[in-house]
Parts: structure tokens; C-alpha cells; sequence
């Protein structure tokens, strides 16, 4: 196998498994921005892999070809006002964010695995018959080695790039970011200036839910096709880390996620590539989550959190 | 007002308990079900016969444990969220040293539960010592370890403890806590462990209340900064936390290993042991007292709920649906709070 089969091997693989992952990050973004730690990434990507494939099937036979981007819609908005519960706690109950985001894991797979038995009497669901196919790009696949290699994808995974640099965008150039920033860094000065705490944190984590959403459904139509109580393991936490690694910074966490995806990628084809076949999968597995711990002690450039993160704003405390 | 103070703070998990269920029978009314029968499945699926019974004790000895495990590192101020890995990781040490020789028992089992022991101080290591030294958030770390532990252990099951095989050989019998006596009676897997929990929350308890140590993790809990001035050493404390938490959530594990289940075998996702001792530590409001009562409620939900969709045909799943919450109320607690002084100044 010469450089460019492994390349073209890996590559599509990457941007497979990153896509669902960088959504999913950036919604993290938004909300731990806003100085609320959402450890409930993960159950919010349940509900929105759950509502985008329940939608699906329903829908299939009305919608037609338009019906996995009814399910991704349907799939945020769902997320999204399921992350309301998260506020709700953690912003104006004071709750400890981290038990909280707890709880959404424990509620969203509660919820959403009750439904699939009330609807379905399964465990899980039948498959989908209109998932997200990868597509060409038409003129730039057609470009030898760079279109199969980039151009040949899921028009998810385009979104989703996208997305990273609209996020960006509006962190860092808009006032809302600058106050969405300011909430997380330090409220009390934000309040002072008349920003609105609370509302701007509720917008935050409503956001990642929207995302974390988005991701889910990505997730459950691109690769697996059916919802089951594994069908997300774990890749809410790993975009967690990924948005870690990142530095809080949608850009970074897009990059990072690209990495996690490269990282999964290799596990996945390395029994092909002589130099890979050696190394035991295990360590592919863990890289992400080992290079995300030496990320945060500051072996890999340090990661500092929003300064308020974690601590409920409680008006007229200093 | 100390009193006061004292009294609603156990009445908070009692009314998010309460709250709970009948949030759990709102849901099966607007399901068509009826709730009545569906507590009723719950219920006797963990009491109904001593089978019930002594499985509903398999599910509580594990949550004693875990939920200790997170209360003593809340107790200094920590979150160890990392407890489901340090399961893991003990739970994989126990068989291993319980499946690798035999000896007299006196000296296999105590060697299999330290051993165990101190994988998951091991793993609790990580994220207590890059906090003190680096100022690293334990929170983060403890779910990276959770996934390191998940894959490695699996990967030490597949190709060291087994030649490509999904579970390990059964412990010896000189390492294993089940008991034919247990199994007579009641016919379940209950275990010795329920033993080793309870003395093991009695323990907890020991530490933080009766020891000088104890005091200091308390301290070092309450306000970091006055610790330090005293003289405290509040980053070696920080380390000892994440050790004897981890060390409870690595026996949590040797319960399963050496009890419950007598091997280890590959998983595909966490046993939750962890997380809901989260929930349990958060319930008994961080005392040993209160971890075994919360153990016990949610292993007797846990466990009950294997008997409602074959009674009643209500999906298992509701009780997950509850659990979570009562995590909700309880952590916000504040509100409840709120509502209770409120309702006791017009009541006046």
C-alpha cells in the first residue's frame, strides 16, 4: 500500500467520525463560554440521535428526499429544549452544573429508550430507509486524489465546517459573543454593565443543545442508521474533550475533533498499514482522552477554562 | 435555626424522593398505565420472595461503595466523577489476581479486595494529583480516566487474561466472596460483599469523624485558604481524598468481580456503578449513613424495575426516567429550600 491508498483510506474515515463530533464541540463552546459546564453533552446528543431517527422513520414516505434534513431539524430543536432542563437547574436553581449535566445523561437515555419501547415494544428501532449519504461534490471530485479525498463526503461534514467558522464568527466578532464571553469570564462586571446574566447563559446552553442536537442526529443518520441504548457511547464526552483540547475555541475544538477522528480512522484501518498492524488498537482508542488529560496539565500548551465557570451567578454576591 | 438548618436538609432528599415517583406516576398515567400496579411491579420485584430480595441486596452492596466513594471526595471538596473507571479498574484487578493462583483464603480474598483497592486509588491518583499540582480540573480528567479504563480493561481481558475471548475464567474458589449458604436461602447471588460495604461505610465515617486526617479533609472541604494558614497541607490532602475515594471504588468493583459475577468480562459501556453513586452520595446528603440509605433506594428501584414490564408492561426504563430526577431535585436543593422557608414564614 503506497502513501496516497493509506491517505485515501484514512482521510474519508476522518471526516466521517469528526463530523458528528465538531457539532457536537461547538455546542460545548457556547454553553461553557457562558460559564456553564455541560457534562450533559452526551445525553443531549441521545435525544437529538433518538428524535432524528424516530423522525425518519415517521416521516419517510411524506417527506421523501427532504426527510433526513426534516430529522436533523426536528433533531436540534428537540435538543435544544431539552438542554432548557439543564439551564433551568444549573443557572436558576443553582444546581452543581456537573450533577446536573449527570442527570441529563441519566434523563435523556431514560426518556428516550421508555419512547422507543412505547412506540416500537424494542429495545431499539429499525433501521432508517432514508439516512445521509455521502455525495460528490460535482467539477471538484473530479480533481485526481484531492476530490476523492475531500470531495466526496457527507454534505453533513461540509455543514459542519462550516458551522466552526459561523461559530467562531460569532464569539469572537459579534456583541452577543463579546457578552456571551463576558458571562463566563466574569458576570458580576457583565451584570454591571447590563448584560443579562441569566438570559445570556440560557441562550448559551440552549445553543449547545441545539448543536450537541445536531451532532447526535449526524451521528445516528451517517453511521449507525437505527437508535439503540448504545448507539451514542461515549462521543459526547469525547467532543466534550475535543472542545477541551481546543481550548474552548470553536476553531481549536474543530481541529481537535478532526484529530479524535483521525485517531478513530487509525483503529479502524490500521490492520491494513504495515507500520499501524503493530501498534495494539488500545492505544489508538485511548489517544484522544490521554492526549486531552497532558492537554490540560499543560504538556501540549495550556487550556484555561472561562474564568466563571461552573459557579452560579448569584445577583448581588461578590 | 441549627436545628432548623438539620431538619431540612434531610427533608430535601425525602420530598426529591417524593417528587420523584410521583413525577414517575404522572408519566405512566399520561401513558395509559396505571400506577398503582406499577409500583406495586416495582415493589414486589424487589421484595416480593427472598430471591427478589437477595438480588435487590446484589444491586444495593456495589452502590454502598460507590456512593461512599463520591461522597468522601464531596466531603474535601472534590468531584470524583471518575468513579466508574476506578470500578473498572478494580473490578479487573480482583479477578486478576483471583483467577492467577490459589491460596489458603485467608490470604487470597483479603489480597484480591486490596488489590483491588488500590488499582482504583491508583486510578483516582491521576486526576488528584494533577490537581494539585497543576491546578487541573478533577472533573475533566476523571471522565478522560473513565475511558481509558473502559478500553484498557477490555483489551487486558481480550489479550493478556484470555487468549481473544470476551470474559475471564471464574475466580478461584479461595478468592470468591458468593456463598453457598446465601444461594440455599434465597436462591440469588447475594454475596459477602454486602458485609464488606456495610463495615466499609462504617469506616468512611471513621475516618471523617473520628481521625485527625479526617478533619483535615473536612477542612481542606469547607475553605482551602483557612486550611492552608492552619498548616495544612492542602495539596497533599487533595491527593490523599482522590486516593481513598478511588481505593472504595476499586473494592466497589472487587464486589462485582468476586461476588456478583465471579469473572470480568468485555463491555461495551459503563455499569453506571459509578454515576449512580453519584446520585446515592448526593441523596445521603455525603454521610455514610445517608450513602447506604441511598444505596438502598435506588438498588431496591434498579432491581425492581427488571419486574414491571413482565407485571405490569410498563418499559424498565421508567425508573432510569425517575432516578434522574430525583438527581434533579436534589441538586436543587436550593429551590426546594427556598419553597420550604417561604411556605414556614406565611404559615406563621
Amino acid at each position: 500500500m503506497n502513501i496516497i491508498d493509506i491517505l485515501l483510506a484514512i482521510i474519508p474515515v476522518t471526516i466521517f467520525y469528526a463530523a458528528p463530533l465538531i457539532l457536537t464541540a461547538l455546542g460545548g463552546v457556547f454553553s461553557e463560554r457562558a460559564g456553564v459546564v455541560n457534562i450533559g453533552l452526551e445525553g443531549l446528543m441521545v435525544m437529538g440521535a433518538f428524535t432524528a431517527i424516530v423522525t425518519n422513520l415517521m416521516m419517510a414516505d411524506t417527506l421523501g428526499s427532504f426527510t433526513p434534513y426534516a430529522s436533523l431539524l426536528l433533531a436540534a430543536i428537540i435538543s435544544g429544549l431539552f438542554a432548557i432542563i439543564h439551564a433551568v437547574a444549573s443557572v436558576s436553581f443553582r444546581a452543581d452544573q456537573v450533577v446536573s449535566g449527570v442527570a441529563i445523561n441519566f434523563l435523556a437515555l431514560g426518556v428516550s429508550l421508555f419512547l422507543v419501547q412505547e412506540l416500537y415494544g424494542a429495545g431499539q428501532t429499525g433501521q432508517v430507509s432514508r439516512p445521509i449519504y455521502s455525495n460528490d461534490i460535482p467539477i471538484l471530485s473530479d480533481i485526481p486524489i484531492i476530490g476523492e479525498m475531500f470531495f466526496t463526503h457527507h454534505v453533513t461534514s461540509y455543514v459542519a465546517v462550516i458551522l466552526a467558522f459561523v461559530v467562531w464568527f460569532i464569539i469572537f466578532k459579534t456583541p452577543f459573543g463579546l457578552r456571551l464571553r463576558s458571562v463566563g469570564e466574569h458576570p458580576m462586571a457583565a451584570d454591571t454593565n447590563g448584560i443579562n446574566v441569566y438570559r445570556t447563559r440560557y441562550i448559551g446552553v440552549i445553543l449547545s443543545g441545539v448543536f450537541a442536537g445536531l451532532g447526535g442526529g449526524v451521528f445516528a443518520l451517517t453511521i449507525t442508521g437505527n437508535f439503540s441504548g448504545a448507539t451514542i457511547s461515549g462521543q459526547g464526552f469525547m467532543a466534550l474533550a475535543a472542545m477541551i483540547f481546543g481550548k474552548w475555541h470553536p476553531l481549536g475544538a474543530m481541529g481537535a475533533a478532526f484529530f479524535f477522528g483521525f485517531a478513530q480512522s487509525l483503529s479502524d484501518v490500521a490492520a491494513g498499514i504495515p507500520l499501524l498492524e503493530s501498534i495494539p488498537s488500545v492505544f489508538l482508542l485511548i489517544a484522544p482522552y490521554v492526549l486531552t488529560i497532558l492537554a490540560l496539565a499543560g504538556f501540549i500548551g495550556r487550556a484555561e477554562a472561562p474564568k466563571a465557570i461552573g459557579t452560579p451567578y448569584i445577583k448581588g454576591s461578590r | 435555626m441549627l436545628r432548623d438548618q438539620r431538619f431540612i436538609n434531610v427533608l430535601i432528599p425525602i420530598i426529591s424522593v417524593i417528587l420523584g415517583l410521583l413525577a414517575g406516576a404522572i408519566i405512566m398515567l399520561s401513558f395509559g398505565y396505571n400506577p398503582v400496579e406499577g409500583y406495586g411491579a416495582l415493589y414486589e420485584g424487589a421484595f416480593g420472595n427472598s430471591y427478589f430480595m437477595g438480588e435487590t441486596f446484589v444491586k444495593v452492596t456495589p452502590l454502598i461503595l460507590s456512593g461512599i466513594a463520591v461522597a468522601f471526595a464531596f466531603r474535601t471538596g472534590l468531584f470524583n466523577i471518575g468513579v466508574e473507571g476506578q470500578v473498572f479498574v478494580g473490578w479487573l484487578a480482583s479477578v486478576w489476581v483471583g483467577i492467577s493462583f490459589e491460596s489458603p483464603m485467608i490470604i487470597h480474598l483479603p489480597l484480591a479486595i486490596l488489590s483491588a483497592g488500590v488499582a482504583g486509588a491508583l486510578w483516582g491518583f491521576v486526576p488528584g494529583f494533577l490537581k494539585a499540582k497543576f491546578g487541573v480540573h478533577e472533573v475533566i480528567v476523571s471522565i478522560m480516566m473513565n475511558y481509558i479504563a473502559l478500553y484498557t480493561c477490555n483489551a487486558i481481558i481480550r489479550n493478556v487474561l484470555t487468549d481473544r475471548l470476551d470474559s475471564t475464567d471464574r475466580v478461584a474458589d479461595t478468592a470468591s466472596l458468593s456463598s453457598q449458604m446465601f444461594y440455599n436461602w434465597t436462591g440469588s447471588r447475594l454475596h459477602w460483599g454486602a458485609i464488606i460495604a456495610l463495615a466499609l461505610a462504617f469506616v468512611m465515617w471513621f475516618i471523617l469523624e473520628k481521625t485527625t486526617k479526617g478533619y483535615e479533609l473536612r477542612s481542606v472541604g469547607f475553605n482551602q485558604n483557612a486550611s492552608n494558614y492552619a498548616g495544612m497541607n492542602v495539596n497533599r490532602n487533595i491527593v490523599y481524598s482522590f486516593l481513598i475515594s478511588g481505593s472504595f471504588a476499586g473494592i466497589a468493583g472487587a464486589m462485582q468481580g468476586l461476588g456478583t459475577y465471579g469473572n470480568m468480562f468485555v463491555q461495551s459501556s459503563f455499569t453506571n456503578i459509578g454515576f449512580d453513586g453519584i446520585a446515592v452520595a448526593l441523596l445521603g446528603g455525603n454521610t455514610a449513613l445517608g450513602s447506604v440509605f441511598g444505596a438502598f433506594l435506588f438498588g431496591t428501584l434498579k432491581n425492581g424495575a427488571g419486574s414491571m414490564p413482565l407485571v405490569a408492561n410498563i418499559p424498565k426504563e421508567l425508573v432510569d426516567i425517575i432516578v434522574a430526577l430525583i438527581i434533579f431535585f436534589v441538586a436543587s436543593g436550593y429551590i426546594i429550600r427556598w419553597a420550604l422557608t417561604r411556605f414556614k414564614r406565611e404559615g406563621k
